[in-house]
């Protein structure tokens, strides 16, 4: 469904461009979910833009359900690929309702019926009649990352790309998203690319799991093996222990020293 | 180091007392209660506040420093600082604590740091309105200081803005500042939030090591059970501004409240895939005041 090949993306051109990701090859099949883990700066949410169609990338090629696309996209290639946002604060549009924010995606994409799509996705993401008319700032934290989904859902996507989905919420409101993720996925077969630094999170709702640093991806491996600690690279291996709490025993004070580059 | 931890009657190690605390913000809408009743002692030791936001956690820290702004109020039966009444304190006295006696790590350090001024500086600032010093003496304490938290060329870093140095970094020097005046207690609120998860680890172990070898009291807030739990000695957890349990931080597993239990339950967990996460069903009664 979705499938990368060498891809690398650069920020700005000629000497002074900056390669955030390089060499990048990933093959999602339909209905799987894949996520991207690694240190800020590693590249992860470049990966998912770049599939958004969002940036340009340099060099390489991607596929998107069996066809090449350009960064340049269709309205067709673009309602296919919906993209949620870390922080639903930021990607709600303030002087919009629940009811605007999702009447532009029916309206740009000139479907019909945009009065039962709209009731119909707010009762899917598990949101009432009520919340219709209201503005993000009147939303709990919860309701505005479900208002974020249903927005992409509009559209009846094939793929969704999740940069953070979670991390600006409380555990108990993540559970609740979370489930609202896999129960989607399983109802509308969705094929999903997740980014997070939470490996417990990741685990939860893909079954492979891809680790990258430093723009590269260095292994994919799967969440159960992930669990049973067979994993190869040594970033990996400090990422799960990072992900278990905190080891005093486990930062050598070697380790604690910062070289200022 | 004031020796505020030994009473005339012995070691009783007890850094700061809070009895009934609360703090009530008053707004349109009649009085919030932000904190409600909470009550703990902090010996030398590293105690955790988990809560979800709006739990009162952060409003906790604050108040023990005074920070609670002008629309809020702060009352307690008793808030002692060593030999230091905080319940009856003016702003004034306030002033003279923060800084010295009490100090307090933020989340970001992008934030928390003067963007105008090299982080050195900020260090050495600290280090003469405390401690009253030269110009000469701050620097080297500041050097000093950066060294402490492995801060490899603390000349060249001294001289650097916030903007230059990474997060991680910067939360070095934000305990490099805290500490330089060497207080009884620090108050850490998310102060790895905002990092990578394996250099949180760093940051943590640097803090865990100075905060020992200088005796002092540490209260860790923070929303991740996890780290609370793996980091502290004992933790208390809130819920709408209450305590609702108090536990040592080891066996929070095993522990009794349903709003605890519910929260550890709907984390995921690595190796443990479950279909449906259970999500946390919340009992008004959980609302009530308790005794």
């Amino acid at each position: 469904m979705i499938a990368l090949d060498d891809v690398t993306i650069a920020y700005g051109s000629g000497p002074r461009a900056v390669v955030a990701v390089r060499d990048f090859t990933l093959a999602v099949p339909e209905g799987e979910a894949v996520g991207l883990v690694g240190e800020s700066g590693s590249g992860k949410s470049t990966v998912l833009r770049a599939v958004a169609g969002l940036i340009p990338y340099a060099g390489g090629e991607v596929t998107l359900a069996g066809r090449r696309v350009d960064r340049r996209r269709t309205t067709a290639e673009r309602k296919m690929v919906q993209m949620v946002f870390q922080d639903p604060y930021g990607s709600l549009h303030p002087n919009q309702t629940v009811d605007q924010t999702l009447a532009m995606p029916v309206a740009i994409h000139r479907l019909d019926n945009g009065e039962a799509r709209i009731a119909q996705v707010l009762a899917e993401v598990g949101l009432g009649r009520e919340h219709r008319y209201r503005y993000p700032h009147q939303l709990s934290g919860g309701q505005r990352q479900r208002v974020a989904i249903a927005r992409a859902l509009i559209l009846e996507p094939r793929i969704l790309l999740l940069d953070e989905p979670t991390s600006a919420l409380d555990v108990s409101v993540q559970a609740e998203i979370l489930n609202l993720l896999s129960r989607l996925r399983r109802d509308h077969g969705l094929t999903m690319l997740m980014v997070s630094h939470d490996l417990a999170v990741i685990a939860h709702l893909c079954e492979r799991i891809g680790v990258m640093s430093r723009g590269q991806l260095l292994e994919i491996t799967t969440a159960t093996a992930m669990a049973n600690n067979q994993v190869t690279h040594d970033y990996t291996r400090q990422l799960l222990r990072s992900n278990a709490g905190f080891d005093r025993s486990s930062v050598s004070s070697g380790e604690l020293d910062v070289v200022v580059g | 180091m004031t020796d505020t931890g030994m009473t005339d009657t012995g070691m009783t190690d007890t850094l700061l007392t809070v009895r009934n605390l609360s703090v009530t913000y008053s707004g349109d809408d009649g009085d919030v209660r932000a904190v409600r009743n909470v009550s703990f002692t902090l010996g030398r030791e590293r105690l955790g506040i988990v809560g979800e936001s709006g739990s009162g956690k952060s409003t906790t820290g604050r108040a023990i420093m005074g920070l609670v702004g002008q629309s809020g109020r702060i009352e307690a039966d008793e808030m002692r600082l060593g030999d230091t009444d905080l319940a009856h304190l003016g702003e004034h006295g306030f002033r003279k604590l923060r800084g010295q006696r009490i100090a307090m790590v933020l989340q970001d350090p992008k934030y928390s740091l003067d963007p105008v001024m090299s982080v050195g500086r900020q260090i050495a600032e600290t280090h003469r309105t405390h401690l009253r010093s030269t110009k000469r003496d701050a620097r080297r304490a500041a050097l000093e200081m950066l060294e402490a938290v492995h801060i490899r060329d603390p000349e060249r870093v001294y001289t650097m803005y916030p903007h230059q140095v990474s997060g991680g970094m910067g939360q070095r020097v934000m305990i490099a500042m805290m500490l330089i005046a060497d207080p009884d207690i620090l108050i850490a609120d998310e102060p790895t939030s905002a990092l990578d998860v394996t250099v949180q680890t760093q940051v943590l172990a640097i803090m865990d090591d100075l905060v020992r070898s200088r005796g002092m009291g540490l209260i860790l807030i923070s929303h991740n059970l996890h780290l609370v739990s793996s980091f502290c000695d004992r933790v208390l957890v809130m819920y709408a501004g209450q305590v609702v349990e108090t536990c040592e931080a080891a066996k929070l597993s095993e522990a009794k409240h349903p709003y605890t239990r519910g929260l550890l339950a709907a984390l995921p967990q690595l190796g443990n895939r479950r279909a449906e996460l259970p999500q946390l069903q919340r009992d008004p009664a959980w609302m009530a005041d308790l005794a």
